[in-house]
């Protein structure tokens, strides 16, 4: 199967090991994420005032090149992404009136016809691969490991863009089965990381990391799958603040679930746990899911 | 900041910016005991939108909106179906169209600039400044 796959900003930058590991987990299941062609940055968050509608043309124009590819379908990794094109795309879909004033601010576009519909790859291993194929790619299951997923707010929020049921999520966990994790539940899987306050006030995004990530080794977690680079970034990256604040705290590394799909298939090119603040490695040796690199 | 503007203007400016009917709220408080930033905020959702129906313009010089990440945890719990996040953003967007950013890039350290990843950069952007 082929997708139209749109990667947004961060996955060429801090998150490359999120586009790296995604595309190949992918293809190794038959799916193909072919990179649209000149897309552009999404805006990131959907505006949410009525009268804004300027902000709806980035999300849009990137729609058009799906269109213009002849398909109706555009697949997501990044979560924020993945959001904003998704309203957006429904926004268009159900509102005539604002459809054409997008179509008349691009004149140099063709006209967008609403019907591209957005969805993100946790749907497509879900509802089209399926949890069985998954299971029966891997080839070093994930035994022992303790994972915990952690869904952020873009993935279900709010209900129009939602991959699942907002209080009680578990595509992420039936998936971190299938790969043979032991998936740990725990009460912050959906609370906000601090999002794009971590450019203005760290310290306020430090304070929520440590409160998720705290009740998830309280609950036995020992390292996070996620899909969203923003919410990596306050998670991870962040932990250098949080063992700065709470000296108490213990660091868990945190990565996409992608990186783990890519580790229990076996793709030894593809899982890119050299891109974080918290090293993955010591675990995943530990476990025996990597072999130690002698120096 | 000086707001020159009435209750009514500002709650009618708030409703048609931000599509919800802010008479609607019963004041539950389920969205403040849903967001996970109440203790970082002065009012919170539930008196953002207690201060909105009694007019009160000083709301405009709370933090409460520009603390708000629009997670969506309120607006997916209101009993109302009322869009608090598109209220905060509505606050917010008042204080902007009279020419005023919420945050100040140039002290963002250089380090940082590597780091951050561009969603924030751009998320932040456009819920904070012009």
């Amino acid at each position: 199967m082929k997708l139209p796959f749109y990667p947004g900003c961060s996955l060429k930058a801090q998150a490359k090991n999120f586009e790296t590991s995604g595309i190949a987990a992918a293809h190794a299941l038959g799916v193909e994420l072919v990179e649209i062609e000149r897309w552009n940055c999404c805006g990131t968050v959907y505006s949410l005032t009525g009268d804004d509608l300027m902000r709806q043309v980035a999300p849009v124009r990137n729609l058009i090149r799906v269109q213009e590819f002849g398909e109706n379908r555009m697949a997501v990794l990044c979560a924020m992404c993945y959001n904003t094109e998704k309203r957006a795309s429904l926004r268009a879909q159900r509102n005539k009136e604002d459809l054409e004033k997008m179509n008349a601010f691009m004149d140099k576009e063709e006209d967008y016809r609403g019907e591209v519909d957005v969805v993100h790859l946790l749907e497509i291993l879900r509802d089209e691969v399926g949890f069985d194929r998954i299971k029966d790619r891997v080839e070093r299951p994930l035994r022992g490991l303790r994972v915990s997923p952690y869904y952020g707010c873009m993935l279900l929020r709010p209900r129009e863009a939602g991959i699942d049921d907002a209080d009680r999520p578990r595509v992420m966990e039936d998936l971190l089965g299938a790969l043979g994790a032991e998936v740990i539940d725990h009460p912050y899987k959906s609370h906000c990381c601090g999002s794009y306050h971590t450019v203005d006030d760290p310290h306020l995004v430090a304070r929520r990391a440590h409160a998720i990530l705290s009740s998830i080794t309280a609950h036995g977690g020992e390292i996070v799958a996620l899909s969203c680079p923003l919410c990596k970034h306050n998670l991870d990256d962040r932990q250098e603040l949080v063992a700065q604040l709470y000296p108490d705290f213990s660091k868990v590394p945190v990565v996409y679930f992608t990186q783990l799909m890519a580790l229990a298939f076996g793709l030894e090119d593809a899982m890119g746990f050299d891109q974080h603040y918290v090293d993955p490695h010591p675990l995943l040796e530990e476990k025996g899911l990597l072999r130690k690199i002698k120096v | 900041m000086e707001f020159e503007i009435s209750g009514d203007e500002l709650v009618n400016k708030v409703e048609e910016l931000s599509g919800q009917n802010i008479f609607s709220c019963y004041q539950c408080g389920i969205c403040t005991g849903s967001c996970p930033f109440a203790a970082e905020m002065d009012l919170g959702p539930r008196r953002m939108i207690a201060s909105l129906i009694e007019g009160q313009v000083e709301v405009l010089q709370s933090n409460t909106p520009w603390i708000c990440a629009s997670c969506f945890q309120c607006v997916v719990r209101c009993p109302n179906d009322i869009d608090i996040a598109a209220v905060s953003e509505a606050l917010r967007q008042m204080t902007q169209r009279r020419g005023f950013d919420h945050i100040d890039l140039s002290h963002i350290p250089a380090e940082e600039r590597e780091r951050i990843p561009q969603i924030a950069f751009v998320g932040s952007f456009r819920r904070m400044t012009r």
